[in-house]
């Protein structure tokens, strides 16, 4: 290829990468600096209500991964029947929330946080006890519950931290 | 006296940052001169669609999230497209536009990345591809925000969609849609008459018009041949036929082309974008339908214009709760066909830019 001046367009794109110099960053320091998630995030634990779920089993029949486990009492316990295992093997699990939105009773919650890596395989499995939103120590998210959705804090955008005009 | 010399076969990949995933091309050369080439894949093969023979119709909604990972929303959207036209399902009116904007905005994001991986293939090394992230980065906040995820969103239903976008959506869009057109204009100024691409693209890699459409080409790459060709003009699905925006082509047909063609298509994009907000019902977000759903025997095949091309889904139901048979008309493994063609004659280093500007996915080449 020929060019009448060499060297023009790679001047003007310069002139794009110098102002870029002067504009705040857009990254944060991550373990430092932290951004709200997403209200409805679907993170990488599950949080399952005690009080709530009958074991009905419509979770497990939903989930795509087939990795929820349930065991239920064989007689009624009062008006419904015990929960006596439920499992998740959430080293399977694709988050994909398809098993909350089915829950009729809404019982089941995705979970709000999102870091929760582990040591060894056998620690992803999470039991009743792991997940009980009933012990206080898991926060659901707001994924299919708005109500809870709107008690969580605001999501951080990118549109709204820049504001000068490019 | 006469040099003795052989060709010399060298492969590229499976694991080369260039291409994009792993990919292999198993090149004959002549000195720099590519004589024969062997696209070689399969490397990341998960049998997505023999594993969606065995989910519920729902069920296979995440798996095509991982299809082409790059654009979930619009795999979702062909996806859900075909078991409603299997099963004979309407969708709500408000669901349809915000699958209009959802596809519309995933369209803008996976050209983003494919324009920024093709200038960073041209030897802009990462500076212009992280420009491009930083504004993919607004689309994928939109869509954590709506579905709870930033890459595989899961988000359409059969139906409609999982849920109604969040009040701060709206807003976040509108400014989005605000600040996209500064951006694009800084972005020609970066690199549109930057003499390096233009003397490494213009020309480089031409497919002529009637190749691209004997070898069934879609998307940005036919259209950069001159082709005027587009699913949402063609046979509109959704709400499409109600907006009004033009179909970007190319006139050689070369790399360059396709950049353009991808640049113009986003600004068309936006366009669509800005006129379904305007026009937005409200009203529910997904029609009455059952968990488990037993479409009558028979075949049904969507079409979508996905970023890379025409993605389609087809089914054949047996009246059970999963799919008989589920085949995905991949657009990259199609674009991938002319790649040969394209790359033959051409040195190695234009081998990169060529298959770069292809734009593919690998999860989506091998499924
Ligand atoms: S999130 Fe998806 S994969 Fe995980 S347990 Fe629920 S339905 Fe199964
Ligand atoms: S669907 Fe809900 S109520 Fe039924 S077993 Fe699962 S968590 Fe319990």
């Amino acid at each position: 290829m020929k060019f009448e001046h060499y060297g023009i367009g790679i001047a003007k794109g310069l002139t794009v990468t110098i102002r870029h110099l002067f504009r705040h960053p857009v990254t944060v320091q991550h373990p430092e600096q932290r951004l709200n998630t997403s209200r409805r995030i679907r993170g990488n634990e599950l949080v399952w209500s005690r009080d709530r779920c009958t074991g009905c089993a419509t979770c497990a029949k939903t989930c795509p991964q087939g990795v929820i486990q349930i065991v239920t009492s064989v007689d009624l316990v009062g008006n419904k029947y015990e929960v006596a295992k439920y499992e998740v093997d959430t080293g399977y699990c694709i988050s994909c929330g398809l098993c909350v939105e089915s829950c009729p009773y809404g019982a089941l919650f995705m979970g709000y946080a999102y870091e929760r890596a582990k040591y060894r395989r056998n620690e992803l499995v999470q039991g009743k006890e792991d997940m009980m939103l009933e012990s206080g120590k898991k926060q659901p998210s707001g994924y299919f519950y708005p109500e809870i959705a709107r008690e969580l804090p605001r999501q951080t955008l990118l549109v709204e931290r820049i504001t000068e005009k490019a | 006296m006469m040099l003795k010399t052989e060709p010399f076969v060298l492969n590229i990949g499976p694991v080369h940052p260039s291409t994009h995933g792993v990919f292999r091309m198993r090149a004959t050369l002549d000195g720099e001169v590519i004589i024969g080439l062997e696209p070689v894949f399969g490397y990341l093969h998960r049998g997505i669609e023999k594993l969606a023979e065995e989910r519920t119709y729902g069920g296979v909604i995440p798996l095509t999230d991982r299809l082409d990972y790059l654009a979930s929303m619009s795999n979702n959207l062909a996806y859900v497209l075909a078991v409603e036209k299997l099963a004979g399902i309407s969708v709500p009116e408000r669901a349809q536009y915000l699958r209009v904007i959802m596809a519309e905005l995933q369209r803008i994001a996976a050209f983003l990345i494919a324009v920024g991986a093709f200038i960073n293939d041209c030897g802009a090394f990462f500076t212009p591809f992280l420009y491009m992230f930083r504004e993919r980065e607004k689309i994928v906040d939109l869509f954590e925000m709506v579905s709870g995820q930033r890459l595989l969103y899961n988000y359409m239903r059969i139906g409609g969609l999982s849920q109604d976008v969040p009040d701060e959506f709206f807003p976040a869009l509108d400014r989005f849609v605000r600040q996209m057109p500064a951006f694009i204009g800084e972005y020609e100024r970066l690199l549109k008459e930057n003499e390096i691409l233009l003397a490494r693209a213009k020309g480089v890699g031409i497919l002529s018009q009637e190749k691209a459409v004997n070898c069934s080409m879609s998307g940005p790459v036919l259209r950069a041949s001159g082709v005027k060709w587009d699913i949402r003009k063609v046979d509109p699905y959704l709400v499409y036929d109600r907006f009004e925006f033009d179909v970007p082509t190319g006139s050689v047909g070369d790399c360059y082309d396709r950049y353009r063609v991808r640049i113009e298509e986003i600004r068309q994009s936006l366009r669509i974008i800005k006129q379904a907000m305007e026009q937005i019902p409200s009203g529910a977000v997904k029609s009455d339908v059952p968990h488990l759903i037993h479409p009558p025997a028979g075949e049904a095949y969507a079409h979508i214009e996905a970023p890379k091309g025409e993605l389609g889904f087809y089914l054949v139901s047996d009246n059970s709760i999963a799919p008989y048979r589920c085949h995905v008309r991949a657009p990259s493994l199609m674009n991938l066909t002319t790649l040969r063609e394209m790359i033959i004659g051409w040195k190695i280093q234009d081998a990169i830019i060529i298959f770069g500007s292809i734009d593919i996915t690998m999860g989506e080449v091998d499924r």
